[in-house]
Parts: structure tokens; C-alpha cells; sequence
């Protein structure tokens, strides 16, 4: 780089360009706490939604599927599932409980939780939650 | 070695390499499970296998960091490491803990795991990469506490260079924006949004400080270009990174509820985010054409130039092709993700370690370089990793892309499972691609054990042309 463009030039550029768009960041983030409520579907969260996502979270479903597209790509999309299950939560709850021990013989398989009645119901409240999000349209068709 | 005290560096890189084997046999794993249901089922469980996978890569390049840190601070700052001792005691700390917590994976089964590291109290377990137990996540703020106390005090009290600030910097905002992986409330919407903090203000914020820092460290040595030179550049680089990379955290905003500005934020910021990259690249190159010295590592040379261009590739291109908001709408969540994710974290970080690995290990051997043979071979295991992860990438670019086809971008989407079965031969390809991946990496440990030739020892103290800093 030329001479007329200086080192102090360059980390004034780096100082004040961070300082300002760290700013900015903040202050969209700021604008975007009072937006999200409009979208977040935040009046379906109840005591027994807390207890799904918990359930959620302790069995780890991240690690094989994504949630709004988010986490790993080796099972369904289940952001949208209780639309794709013709909104049941009896047929999620069905689909989770009949899970083989065993695996399926050479198909990925999903585990046997063992989960209690109580998680069950409240795992399936909390995927109906998350499909009430207003994602933007998102994912573009009801296979995820 | 210039400082008895860079000595602490070593069981870092030991460590570190260590887990990185842990890290591609767990790969193979999954790349068998992908095309193999059952394989090892239900034994280790897919999402078991990636915590480990992930886990195992995120605490081996911490260990990466930390040992860059220990090896050029005391060098840039012209003193000892200000406690040798402590570096040591967290040395072990680190490792015992991510022992463990593998191992709490692998052993049981993870809700019982949650159970007994008590996640009830502050639940922060169960989130894409911090899975960690919160017991855990404690114990690796600790050690970076400990560890960027002792790195600030040794910079603070000796000589302030560009490079060892901008480390410094990286290393701050590392273990604060960590601090956001114990936030995490029911709301999905926020959840995922701070979420995010963690991981993209890391990879296309902090982090890229201290790729530019250990980067502009190892040229300086092997180029013997003016510092002056060297400083100027790696400022407008991380202005650049940061300029674009905080605002286009707004890219991972478009589909989790958050307000639809953020497709136009995410968007237009995101897409600056090469730049950066794209200067890195251009430095590197312009540093080696323009060196003062021919120095005898010349893997050490390849491993940086190597770092510029694959990281330009993974995170600028890769990261580019799925950026724009049209585009990530169909995008979003496939294999193209996984396709940009090993190609920049490769290409980024993991290079960029065995790039310090790659200049420090023979001087902390005493030597300056390997013997010839030594550097043949990791020459050779350098363009075996590095193309094989071209190709895994490519592959999984080749599923992603008809994944899309049959299941987002048509009029008659098919179920994720029938398409999964429809693109299987791109994931034997990539499970090919990954065994000659791990063939390279064993070739790269072999290097380490390669005896014969002539070597350089240590004659002069080296790696200073007119340092000065401002
Ligand atoms: C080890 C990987 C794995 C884990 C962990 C996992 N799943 Fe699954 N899941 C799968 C696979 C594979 C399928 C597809 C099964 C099939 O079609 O035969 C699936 C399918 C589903 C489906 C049906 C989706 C559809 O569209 O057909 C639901 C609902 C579901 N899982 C919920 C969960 C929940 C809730 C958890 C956590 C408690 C979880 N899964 C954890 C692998 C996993
Ligand atoms: C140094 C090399 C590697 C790095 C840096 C790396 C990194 C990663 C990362 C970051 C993820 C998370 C992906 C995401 O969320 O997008 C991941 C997942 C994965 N990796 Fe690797 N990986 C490496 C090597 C390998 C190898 C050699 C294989 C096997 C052939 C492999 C197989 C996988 C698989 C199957 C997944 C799961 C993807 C999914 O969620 O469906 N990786 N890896
Ligand atoms: C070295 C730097 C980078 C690394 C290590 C990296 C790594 C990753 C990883 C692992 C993911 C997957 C996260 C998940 O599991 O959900 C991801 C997602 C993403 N990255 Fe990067 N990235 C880097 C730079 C970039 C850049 C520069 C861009 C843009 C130009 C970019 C654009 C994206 C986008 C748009 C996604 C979301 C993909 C989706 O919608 O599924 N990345 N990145
Ligand atoms: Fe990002």
C-alpha cells in the first residue's frame, strides 16, 4: 500500500469503524427486542411449552435435526412438523413413542427416549409453538 | 526459542493435534451413518458422534489458540510469560475437563448426562455446539479468565506490538461473547437470536483477529518484511472483518422470526464479509513475493499461504454463494451449509493453527526447521488434507444443491427422507474424501517422527527485521 495511506490512518479506520457498527449492532439489536414479540408467538408459551423445550434441549434433538433450519441436516425439519403431521400432536407424540430400540435395520435411525407421558405432550406442545413462529415463509413447502 | 517461557506451548499443540485425530474418526462415523442408517446404532447415535465431532474441533483449536499465544507473546513482548505455572495448571485443567465431558457423551446417554451435571439449574445444555454440560461451560470461562489474565499481564508489561494487542483483543471478546451460551430463554425467537452471539460474532468476528494476528506473527518470521508493512495490513483487515461481519450476523436472521429488515442488513453487510478474506489472501502473498530471507520452513510458508487462499475459498466464496437472502431462502439448513461449514472452519482456523504448529514445533524442539524429509512429508500431508477437503466440500455442495432441487426449489417437493436416499452417492464420495482426509492427517503426525537429513539448528535468534511498533 502506498505511502500517502498510513498505519495510523489504517487503525483509525479499524478503532472508530468497530466503534461505530458495534454501535449500530446494538442498536438494531435494541429495535429488534421490541419488534420479535410481534412474531415470536410468544402468547402459546406456557409452563408446559418451558418443559418441552427443556425436553428438547436434554435429549440433545439439535444433534440430528434442525429447528427453523438451524442445526444438523440428518433427519427432518421439524420446525414445521405439526403441519406436516396435519397439525396432531397426538401423530408426533405417536411418532416419538414407536421409535424401535433397536434402530430400523439399514435406515438412519432415531432413538428410543423412553420419554414420560408428561414430556411426551409437552415436546409436541413445543414443536406446535415454534410452527406458530413467523418465520418469513419459511421453509418454502411443508416438506422443510 | 527466545524465552524459556514459550516452552509452555508444546503440550498445547500436543493436545491439540491429539483431539484433532478424535475429531476425523468421529467425521468417519457420521460420513458412515449418513449412508449407513444403523451403523453403530444405537451404540453412538448420530447426534452423539457430531457433539463429539464439533466439540472435539472447537477445544482443539482453544488448545491451537492458546499455544499461539503462549509461543509469540513472550516473543512480541520482548519478556517471559508472566506465570509459566499457571499456564501449565490450566493446561491441565482444559484437558481434564474436555476429557470428561467427551466422555460423559459417549457413556451416557445425554439426558442422564443433564441429570447428573444438574443442567436443571441453569440450563444451558442441548444448543448446536454448546452442548457442553453448564458445569463444563463454567469451567472453560475459568480457564479463559486465567488464561487471558496471564497473556494480558506478559503484553501489558513488556512491549506493546500490533500483533500482540490484536491477539489480545481476539482473545477478550472471545471468552466475553462466550459468556452468551448461559443465555438461554424459553422464547425460541431470542434464543436462537443471542445464540448466534456466540457462534457467528466468533467465526466472522473475534476470531478473524486472531487469525490476522498469529497470520501477520508468522510472516513477519519467515518473510522478514517490515513490520511497519505487515501492521498497516492486518489493520484494514480486521476493520474490514469487523465492519462487515457484525452487522452481517443479520444473514442467520432471515427465517427465526426476527424482523425482515434483517434481510436487507444481513444481506448487504454479509456479502462484504469476502473482502476481508479476499485481503488476507492478497497480503499473504504479496508478504512471501516481497520476503527478505529465504526461510528453511518452507511448510511453515505453505501452511500460511494455504490458510489465505482456503480460507477465502470456505468462508468467502462458500459463504458468499448462500448469503443473499433469495438465495439462503432455499439454502438454508442443507448440506450446502455443511459444505461452507468444514470448508471455512478448515480453511480459517484449522489452518491457521497448523500454520503456528507448523513455524513453532521445530524451534521449540530446538531446531529451526525440520529436517528436509520432516518437511517433505508434511508437504505431502498439506495437499492431502487440503484436497481432500476440496472435495468433501464439492460433494457436499453436488448433494446440497439436489437436495434443493427435490425438496425446496420444485413443484413437487419429496419427503427429506426419500431425497436423503436419492443423493447417497455424494455421501460415499464424501466418506471416500474423508478417509484420504484422515491418511493425510496420519501422514502429518508421522512428519513429527521423521528422522535423517540435515538439520538447521539454531544459530542466531532470528525472525526481527527493524521491529518497531508504534
Ligand atoms: C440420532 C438422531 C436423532 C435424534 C437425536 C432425534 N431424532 Fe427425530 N428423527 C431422526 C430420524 C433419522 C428421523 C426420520 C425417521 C424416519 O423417517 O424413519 C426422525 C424423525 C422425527 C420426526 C418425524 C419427522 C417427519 O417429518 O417424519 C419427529 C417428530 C422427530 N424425529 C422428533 C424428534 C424429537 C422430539 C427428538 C428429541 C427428543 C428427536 N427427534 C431426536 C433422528 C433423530
Ligand atoms: C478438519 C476437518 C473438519 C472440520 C473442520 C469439520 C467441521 C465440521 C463442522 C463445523 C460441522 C458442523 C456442520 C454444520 O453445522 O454445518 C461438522 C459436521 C459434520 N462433519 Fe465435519 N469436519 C471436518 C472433517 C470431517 C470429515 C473428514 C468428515 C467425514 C468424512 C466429516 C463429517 C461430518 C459430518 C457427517 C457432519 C454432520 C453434518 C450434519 O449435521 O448432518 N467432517 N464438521
Ligand atoms: C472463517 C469463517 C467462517 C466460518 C468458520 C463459518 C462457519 C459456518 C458454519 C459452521 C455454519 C453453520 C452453522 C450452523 O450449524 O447452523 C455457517 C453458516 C453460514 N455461514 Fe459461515 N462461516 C464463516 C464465514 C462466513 C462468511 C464470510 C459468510 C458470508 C459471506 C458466511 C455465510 C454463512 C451463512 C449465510 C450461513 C447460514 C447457512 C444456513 O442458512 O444454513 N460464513 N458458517
Ligand atoms: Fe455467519
Amino acid at each position: 500500500m502506498s505511502e500517502v495511506f498510513t498505519k495510523s490512518m489504517a487503525r483509525n479506520i479499524y478503532y472508530g469503524g468497530s466503534a461505530f457498527f458495534i454501535l449500530l449492532f446494538l442498536a438494531l439489536t435494541f429495535d429488534t427486542a421490541s419488534e420479535v414479540p410481534k412474531r415470536d408467538n410468544h402468547e402459546a408459551i406456557t409452563e408446559q411449552v418451558a418443559l418441552g423445550k427443556k425436553v428438547w434441549e436434554e435429549n440433545n434433538c439439535i444433534g440430528c435435526h434442525t429447528l427453523l433450519g438451524e442445526g444438523a441436516y440428518f433427519a427432518p425439519e421439524l420446525g414445521n412438523v405439526y403441519t406436516r403431521f396435519g397439525e396432531s400432536t397426538e401423530a408426533i407424540i405417536g411418532f416419538i413413542q414407536s421409535r424401535p430400540v433397536e434402530g430400523i435395520p439399514g435406515r438412519r435411525s432415531m432413538p428410543q427416549f423412553n420419554l414420560s407421558d408428561e414430556e411426551l405432550q409437552a415436546i409436541a406442545q413445543f414443536l406446535k409453538y415454534v410452527n406458530g413462529i413467523n418465520t418469513s415463509g419459511w421453509p418454502p413447502n411443508i416438506q422443510g | 526459542m527466545k524465552y524459556q517461557s514459550q516452552a509452555v506451548a508444546k503440550p498445547y499443540f500436543i493436545a491439540a493435534i491429539g483431539l484433532f485425530i478424535g475429531q476425523i474418526l468421529f467425521g468417519l462415523i457420521m460420513g458412515m451413518q449418513y449412508v449407513a442408517g444403523d451403523f453403530l446404532f444405537p451404540e453412538i447415535p448420530f447426534n452423539v458422534a457430531r457433539m463429539v465431532h464439533t466439540n472435539l474441533l472447537i477445544v482443539w483449536l482453544l488448545f491451537g489458540f492458546m499455544g499461539a499465544a503462549y509461543f509469540l507473546v513472550p516473543e512480541e513482548s520482548e519478556r517471559e510469560l508472566h506465570s509459566p505455572l499457571l499456564a501449565k495448571i490450566l493446561f491441565w485443567v482444559f484437558l481434564v475437563a474436555g476429557a470428561l465431558t467427551v466422555l460423559g457423551y459417549l457413556l451416557v446417554p445425554y439426558a442422564r448426562l443433564a441429570e447428573l451435571t444438574m443442567n436443571d439449574l441453569l440450563p444451558t445444555m442441548g444448543r448446536e455446539f454448546l452442548e457442553q454440560p453448564t458445569i463444563t461451560k463454567i469451567g472453560i470461562v475459568i480457564v479463559a479468565l486465567g488464561f487471558v489474565y496471564n497473556i494480558g499481564v506478559t503484553i501489558l508489561a513488556g512491549r506493546k506490538t500490533v500483533v500482540s494487542l490484536v491477539l489480545l483483543t481476539g482473545l477478550v471478546g472471545l471468552a466475553v461473547l462466550f459468556l452468551f451460551s448461559f443465555y438461554n430463554p424459553v422464547n425460541v425467537v431470542n434464543d436462537k437470536f443471542y445464540w448466534w452471539w456466540v457462534v457467528h460474532l466468533w467465526v466472522e468476528g473475534v476470531w478473524e483477529l486472531i487469525l490476522a494476528s498469529i497470520l501477520a506473527f508468522v510472516l513477519i518470521k519467515v518473510t522478514g518484511v517490515d513490520r511497519e508493512v505487515i501492521e498497516k495490513w492486518m489493520y484494514v483487515i480486521i476493520a474490514m472483518a469487523l465492519i462487515s461481519g457484525l452487522i452481517g450476523t443479520g444473514h442467520h436472521y432471515f427465517w427465526i422470526g426476527a424482523p425482515e429488515y434483517w434481510q436487507w442488513w444481513g444481506s448487504i453487510f454479509s456479502a462484504l464479509e469476502p473482502i476481508p478474506f479476499f485481503m488476507m489472501t492478497v497480503f499473504a502473498f504479496n508478504m512471501v513475493n516481497r520476503r527478505r530471507r529465504e526461510h528453511p520452513n518452507k511448510a511453515a510458508v505453505l501452511w500460511a499461504l494455504g490458510t489465505a487462499v482456503m480460507a477465502f475459498l470456505g468462508a468467502g466464496v462458500w459463504g458468499f454463494l448462500h448469503t443473499l437472502a433469495p438465495v439462503n431462502y432455499y439454502t438454508h439448513g442443507s448440506q450446502l451449509t455443511a459444505a461452507h461449514g468444514h470448508m471455512a472452519f478448515y480453511g480459517a482456523y484449522v489452518m491457521i493453527v497448523l500454520t503456528i504448529i507448523s513455524y513453532s514445533m521445530p524451534i521449540l524442539r530446538g531446531q529451526k526447521a525440520g529436517s528436509p524429509r520432516a518437511q517433505k512429508v508434511e508437504i505431502w500431508s498439506f495437499w492431502l488434507m487440503t484436497l481432500s477437503m476440496v472435495f468433501i466440500t464439492l460433494f457436499l455442495t453436488g448433494a446440497g444443491i439436489q437436495q434443493i432441487l427435490l425438496q425446496r426449489y420444485t413443484d413437487n417437493p419429496l419427503p427429506f427422507m426419500v431425497v436423503q436416499d436419492k443423493i447417497e452417492m455424494f455421501y460415499w464420495m464424501r466418506e471416500g474424501a474423508g478417509v484420504v482426509f484422515l491418511v493425510g492427517l496420519i501422514l502429518y503426525v508421522s512428519a513429527f517422527f521423521v528422522k535423517g537429513g540435515e538439520r538447521e539448528e539454531i544459530t542466531d535468534s532470528s525472525g526481527m527485521a527493524s521491529a518497531t511498533s508504534s
